[in-house]
């Protein structure tokens, strides 16, 4: 363990953070809020911090891979900690240390739960600070998926490592992590552009339109109005947040190889990209269908449904109606789909779509090795063969991702006075990093116990870090390595 | 003739031995001493011991004299490189050259006189995979042979009781089926050909081979024999090049099973293939044949490079139900041993490479060479130049040309038109001409027959 390592780069990452807390300032000035001084003191605390640890630390050893448990997990406390800052401190809302933690962690785990009610009355820049800390934890999360789980192995996900042979190869977007994320950080800002510009012209505001496009690129959900995208009541707009939080949902290793190579075909080739916009088509179309089969519930069923299940599936959380009264095989269609999740290697959450692919194909063997004992069947993407390593990883991740949601749910049942329906819906909205759930937790954390609020928290880091980063440090094994 | 073989194994030591045979000019190249002391006490040929590519042993082995080159060693880079050599350091006309690798295949214009110099690139696997998928595709032929791009095909058969044609004459064939024209290019009964006439009675057991448009042969199969379904599933034993070659080529046609021995090479089978089931295990036992319903299989291919279980397996297979057994073996004497039994087709791979190197060999304007029965028989497709002058061919009836006994002519290639051969048709220049030698010793007359006269320069 190399403590002052860590140190150093945690640090430098803060500095880093405290950039963000710039932006808020100047919305501030535009609106001539008096938040100014609050954010430039914050940003002068985390800076400060943030410099302090980094030149402390100069010159220590560098990082082994073997520490990237502990840097991420760190990295993650870190910034979660330091994100809180804002809530509390400010005067509008003071909030708790409690609520102001599990905004800052749905933040930035781009979950989307939130516990502030009225939102619209609060201040422009701490708005738009509340959605930066959404862009900045895609971001962060898909640079950790592209380039950091791969390198720990965490869940199959050993899968997307540079040296892996065929299709899986042109995600090795440039040989070096910080080539590859400024490549990312490419794609992630002019999706982000590219929607805000969509909001805008289709009549949202400049500033709805930033804040929005900041919450749809990073699968976040977070909007600054109690409605949500319902606020703008715009066909057009909805239909553009489907259209980016699919394209957001999708690989950006993959949109990385369709710029480079200017080939769209390669979406259709990759076998994830592939079944993901199936599952969007196939599932949109039976929500739409349930809705319809219950006129009473909504009047423009096929864009409810749709819309719905884009934002849920791609674990997002926007809502532009109030969904609790739909019938429940909608509901469960929903709360089902964000297992499931996004394409690996983007800022969605849940399972990963490519774990799924490789469960169902795996489980296709399983059949095929039933009937004929004796021969040999191999688990193939495209036409990349997928090493048993991988698909082990991949069952032991599904198998803890499970048991931690039954562990989750059960704790969470017994220290909140939540329904089954609320609290299960809870759990898999957080564990998934969905945000919005059902029952009592619909719209809004706020009512929850903080013993609750807490649980859930962790449900989000949880499920962000891909369980297994975080749980190997709740090993003894990993501390005694 | 002076022809250069590098390489002693099982290909280069059949095609010395045919090609000595022919009184060519052999010298074979290998680095294995005593194969090439056992070869050169049975045959008329010259030795080099060395290695193949090097130009010192080319320069020995007489490459400064040669006409043809014949790469046939185990490796295809010495291959390669021999012809390499043998291009820029002697000038040899013409280089063949056995390449394995699909890898080098892949490269458009790679193989030309700027890069590497090879003529004709002989892919064994090729040539056998492509001869069991014509089989598998006509059941109950005994070899189906492709000419003049796939227009024309060359079928042989073992007529059965029970055939409409069976028992009759040959020329009642016309008015049996009036819309498919076929012609009957040679008998072998017990073994011995018999020139086919109008009054020939073609009897059960006979083995004969007929000349059709490919899109009759069915048709004319049926005559010879009651109609075979066709096949559906299909085992191989042995994934190695030629099974997997040919798992490769027919799964997306046939529902396929591959037997393999070594488990790594089953898993590299398993990922590459796209919808055979690869099974791992010894395609000689019994419990896995059964385990996997062979009996339900329509064809039974044993492909592995061991004679020995490839015989084994397929009796087995035989035994257990399948309807047809194709066997690959590699060494003569098992091959007469065997054909005709138990096991219903045997495939030697020397043979079918033979086949193609000798379309190279003979001295007229030859499309295609296919030996038969082990070597002693011979179709071919020459192209007729010149004319009525210049040509003993060209202008005249098919009645009128002296053809050497055991001889004749099976159908005419002219552009796209398929035309079967009688009496009253006139061959046309550059016509191709597809021809069945019943004695592979006519070889030599036919050549003369096709070559063009001094006139026409």
């Amino acid at each position: 363990m190399h403590l002052t390592a860590i140190l150093r780069v945690t640090g430098i990452l803060l500095s880093t953070f405290s950039l963000t807390l710039l932006a808020p300032v100047a919305v501030a000035l535009i609106y001539g809020e008096d938040s100014t001084s609050q954010f430039g003191a914050l940003f002068l605390l985390t800076g400060g911090v943030g410099c302090t640890l980094w030149l402390a630390f100069r010159g220590s050893a560098e990082l082994r891979s073997g520490d990237g448990f502990v840097v991420t997990v760190l990295f993650y406390l870190a910034l979660v900690f330091f994100g809180a800052l804002p809530f509390m401190y400010d005067k509008t809302l003071n909030a708790t240390f409690t609520d102001a933690l599990f905004e800052s962690m749905s933040g930035l785990t781009t979950t989307g739960a939130t516990v502030f009610t009225n939102l619209d009355t609060l201040p422009k820049s701490l708005l738009f600070y509340r959605q930066l800390l959404q862009w900045f934890g895609g971001m962060g999360i898909i640079i950790l998926a592209v380039a950091i789980l791969p390198m720990l192995g965490v869940g199959g996900m050993q899968l997307y490592r540079a040296e892996a042979p065929g299709p899986v190869k042109d995600n090795k977007l440039t040989p070096r992590i910080a080539g590859t994320a400024k490549a990312l950080w490419v794609i992630y800002l002019s999706l982000t552009l590219s929607c805000a510009g969509a909001y805008y012209a289709f009549g949202m505001s400049l500033f709805d339109a930033i804040c929005h496009a900041f919450s749809t690129v990073a699968i976040g959900g977070y909007s600054t109005h109690d409605l949500s995208l319902g606020y703008f009541d715009s066909t057009s707009i909805e239909i553009t947040a489907m259209l980016f939080m699919v394209l957001s949902a999708i690989n950006f290793g993959l949109h990385f190889s369709v710029f480079r190579q200017r080939r769209p075909a390669l979406y259709w080739r990759d076998p994830e990209a592939r079944l993901f916009l199936c599952l969007m088509v196939g599932g949109s179309a039976l929500v739409s269908w349930v809705l319809m089969q219950n006129p009473a519930v909504s009047e423009t069923p096929v864009l409810d449904g749709a819309f719905h299940f884009v934002s849920i599936a791609t674990t997002t959380g926007f809502a532009t109606v109030d969904y609790s009264a739909w019938p429940t095989g909608a509901l469960i269609v929903l709360l089902s789909a964000c297992f499931a999740g996004g394409c690996a290697g983007s800022a969605a959450g849940g399972l990963k779509i490519i774990r799924v692919l490789l469960i169902y194909l795996q489980g296709l063997r399983e059949v095929r090795t039933l009937v004929h004992p004796s021969g040999v069947f191999t688990v193939k993407l495209g036409s990349m063969p997928v090493p048993d390593r991988v698909i082990a990883a991949v069952w032991s991740f599904c198998a803890v991702y499970a048991l931690s949601f039954f562990f989750l749910f059960m704790l969470v049942g017994l220290i909140s006075d939540l329904s089954f329906e609320s609290a299960f819906s809870a759990v898999a909205a957080c564990l998934n990093n969905v945000g919005p759930g059902l029952g009592s937790v619909l719209a809004n954390y706020q009512a929850l116990n903080d013993p609750t609020k807490w649980v859930l928290a962790f449900a989000m880091l949880l499920g962000r870090l891909e369980i297994f980063t975080l749980l190997v440090l709740l090993t003894p094994t990993f501390w005694r390595r | 003739m002076n022809i250069l073989i590098l390489g002693a194994g099982q290909v280069g030591g059949t095609l010395a031995e045919h090609l000595a045979s022919e009184s060519i000019d052999v010298t074979l190249v290998d680095t294995d001493a005593s194969r090439l002391q056992a070869l050169r006490d049975r045959l008329d040929i010259q030795t080099v011991h060395g290695f193949a590519a090097h130009p010192d042993v080319l320069l020995r082995a007489g490459a400064e004299d040669a006409e043809m080159l014949i790469a046939v060693t185990s490796s295809d880079e010495v291959n390669m490189v021999a012809c390499q050599v043998c291009y820029t350091q002697f000038r040899t006309p013409t280089k063949i050259a056995r390449v394995r690798s699909a890898s080098y295949m892949g490269l458009e214009n790679f193989f030309s006189n700027d890069h590497m110099p090879i003529d004709v690139l002989i892919n064994l696997e090729r040539v056998v995979t492509d001869s069991i998928r014509l089989l598998l595709e006509h059941p109950g032929a005994l070899q189906v042979l492709d000419f003049a791009d796939g227009r024309v095909k060359l079928v042989a058969m073992r007529a059965y009781f029970g055939g409409p044609l069976v028992g009759r004459e040959l020329r009642i064939l016309r008015e049996h089926m009036p819309n498919a024209d076929t012609r009957v290019a040679a008998i072998f009964r017990r073994g011995k050909a018999i020139a086919p006439t109008g009054d020939t009675v073609i009897e059960a057991d006979d083995e004969v081979f007929f000349i059709a448009a490919t899109e009759h042969i069915n048709t004319v199969m049926a005559e010879l024999r009651r109609v075979e379904r066709p096949f559906k599933r299909i085992a191989i034993a042995g994934g190695g090049h030629i099974g997997s070659h040919l798992a490769h080529q027919i799964e997306s046609q046939f529902s396929t099973k591959l037997i393999e021995f070594n488990r790594s090479r089953c898993e590299v089978l398993a990922s590459s293939l796209k919808h055979s089931v690869v099974l791992h295990g010894d395609a000689t036992d019994r419990d896995l044949l059964i385990q996997e319903n062979i009996d339900q299989c329509d064809a039974f291919c044993a492909l592995t490079n061991d004679d020995e279980v490839n015989i084994m397996s397929s009796l087995m297979a035989k035994k257990l139900g399948v309807r047809q057994v194709i066997t690959l073996i590699g060494k003569p004497a098992y091959v007469d041993l065997v054909q005709g039994g138990e096991i219903d087709i045997a495939i030697s791979p020397q043979q079918a490479t033979t086949s193609s190197i000798l379309t190279y060999i003979r001295r007229a304007d030859i499309a295609r060479v296919h030996s038969l029965r082990r070597g002693a028989a011979e179709a071919m497709e020459a192209v007729a130049h010149g004319d009525r002058r210049s040509s003993k061919l060209v202008g005249r009836r098919l009645s009128e040309i002296a053809l050497p006994a055991g001889a004749s002519i099976g159908a005419l290639v002219r552009g796209e038109e398929v035309i079967i051969a009688h009496d009253d048709v006139i061959v046309n220049a550059e016509d191709h001409v597809i021809l069945f030698l019943a004695d592979k010793y006519q070889v030599a007359a036919i050549e003369k027959l096709f070559q063009v006269g001094i006139s026409f320069f």
